[in-house]
Formats: C-alpha cells, sequence, structure tokens
C-alpha cells in the first residue's frame, strides 16, 4: 500500500498536533515543517476537523489542536477518511471484476495481493496514534 | 483493584486460568492447561515462564513463554505463546505487568530479543503489543491445509 499524498499530510498533521494536545498549530506551521503546500494542508485539516480528529480554534493565535482519543485512533481510521484501502482495488486488472470471478491466472495474481493488503490493513488498525507516539519518542533518543 | 502480585503458576491456580481462557475464546480445552502447567508451570522450568498476576486472592490473567535457541534459524530470543487478561480487569495495567514480568525473566537469562505471533484479525491483541513496542519480526508465518490422509493429490 502507498497512502496518496493527502493521507500522508493528515497523518503528519495529526501526529504533530497529538505530540502537543495543549497547543494550537497552523497549517503553516506544519507546512512550513513538511515542505507542503499550507493551501492543500488546509483542506486535509479542514477533513480532519470535520471527522472530529482536531478541532479548529479560531481568532489570533487559532489553529488546531487535536481532539481525538490518542489510544483509541488507529492510523487506518485516520487513512480511512482519505481514502478506501478496503476496496478491492489490487489484481482486479483494467476489467474490474467481481472477487472469485475472473481467470486463474487474475485470481492467482488476486490472492497473492490480497494477502499483502491484509498484512497492511491489520498493521494499520493495530497502531494507535498513542503508540506511534512512543516510537517516534524511542527513535529521538536512539539518535 | 488492587495492585495484581505477579508470580509463578501453582496448581491451585489452573482452574482459574483455564476459566479467564475459555472466557475469552470460548473454547473448553480439556486436558489441555494441565498439560501446559506440567511442561511450563512445574519442576525444573529452566527456559520456561508460566506467570500469574494475582490480586485480592484471585488471579486475573497469566502469560506463558519460553526461551528458544535457533528456531527458525534465530539465535537465541524469548517467545511469549500466550498472554491474557480476565475481561472485566483489563485497562488496568495487568497485562504490561505480565509482559514486563516475563521479558524480565528472558533477560536473566541473556535474552535480547522477544517475539510473538498473533492472528491478524485480532486488533485488540495486536495492539497490545503494538503498544507494548513490538514491530514486526524478520519472519513470515506460512501455512497450508492438509488434503486429509488417502487423497490422491495428483
Amino acid at each position: 500500500m502507498k497512502p496518496q499524498k493527502n493521507t500522508l499530510f493528515a497523518l503528519y498533521s495529526v501526529l504533530e498536533s497529538a505530540s502537543q494536545p495543549e497547543r494550537q498549530l497552523s497549517a503553516g506551521e506544519i507546512a512550513r515543517k513538511y515542505g507542503i503546500s499550507p493551501h492543500h494542508l488546509a483542506k486535509v485539516l479542514h477533513t480532519l476537523a470535520r471527522a472530529g480528529v482536531v478541532e479548529s480554534v479560531r481568532g489570533v493565535g487559532g489553529g488546531y489542536r487535536f481532539a481525538g482519543n490518542a489510544k483509541r485512533l488507529t492510523l487506518m481510521d485516520v487513512i480511512e477518511l482519505f481514502e478506501n484501502i478496503g476496496a478491492p482495488a489490487r489484481g482486479s486488472g483494467p476489467r474490474r471484476r467481481r472477487q472469485g470471478t475472473g481467470t486463474g491466472v487474475e485470481r492467482a495474481v488476486g490472492t497473492v495481493l490480497s494477502e499483502i493488503d491484509a498484512m497492511a490493513e491489520a498493521t494499520l488498525r493495530s497502531i494507535s496514534i498513542a503508540t506511534l507516539l512512543k516510537l517516534i519518542e524511542r527513535q529521538r533518543r536512539r539518535t | 483493584m488492587k495492585t495484581p502480585q505477579v508470580r509463578n503458576v501453582q496448581a491451585a491456580d489452573l482452574a482459574e486460568v483455564a476459566a479467564i481462557d475459555l472466557e475469552i475464546t470460548r473454547l473448553p480445552k480439556p486436558g489441555y492447561w494441565a498439560g501446559i502447567y506440567q511442561r511450563y508451570g512445574s519442576g525444573r522450568r529452566q527456559q520456561r515462564f508460566f506467570l500469574v498476576a494475582e490480586a485480592a486472592g484471585r488471579i486475573e490473567g497469566f502469560v506463558i513463554g519460553e526461551v528458544r535457541d535457533w528456531e527458525f534459524g534465530s539465535p537465541r530470543c524469548g517467545w511469549v505463546f500466550a498472554i491474557s487478561v480476565r475481561p472485566g480487569a483489563r485497562l488496568a495495567g495487568i497485562g504490561s505487568r505480565l509482559l514486563e514480568a516475563i521479558c524480565e525473566g528472558f533477560r536473566r537469562l541473556g535474552v535480547t530479543k522477544v517475539r510473538t505471533m498473533l492472528a491478524r484479525d485480532n486488533p485488540l491483541i495486536l495492539s497490545f503489543f503494538r503498544s507494548q513496542g513490538m514491530m514486526a519480526a524478520p519472519f513470515i508465518p506460512l501455512e497450508i491445509e492438509l488434503d486429509p490422509a488417502g487423497t490422491d493429490r495428483k
């Protein structure tokens, strides 16, 4: 699975805001850190705010603040706001077919690609934002 | 809830251990727990661990594992193959204490790596081990459905 740009930007934004839940981060601040267009990031943050993952704080010094439950919110929860990676998009070729149909070759290739998708999905559903923040901290201490 | 004490299993704990497992898996396993106790909980344990968490005289969870040498071509490492906490006692850090206790046992034996294997459709237990810092190992579990004995496989 290769996440789309919006998905990656969303994950960066969620992790940045969840790592400093007491702070309000502006779209510009996050955009500068990751070299992203602020305009593009504003749309991503709007989607996150609509889903209740972050909340928008208006006024001077306003921005976005983490509003989710870091122990419960998984990477998959964030990803699913931007793309449907659980959909059978792999191995179905240009002529999209229902699962279980198609030639023997298509079915065999689809089976292997589904294995990869299932592993990716299980991984993303098992890692919470809190767990990833702990990983970031561990990696920071090691460097 | 009172802070649980983690200690080695005793024969008298087995009924409660089996009851926790039954409550979680809904699969009775007659004979299984006695066998596990024989192998992991009694006599000279050497590289094997069967620990329970007890609070106010009640078993709230257990963990089982062992040190294995050169399995799957891997140098000596600790394997955790069962960990369970009574559903009503969860979110109190009992699983973390059990895992830390067995890891401490592995450390005393000179082990620096711990592994486990999990069902990928069980996000609860996957999330628990992930939250403890465990990452994907450099192994891929594979399996095959065997045809019944006597089946022509041509």
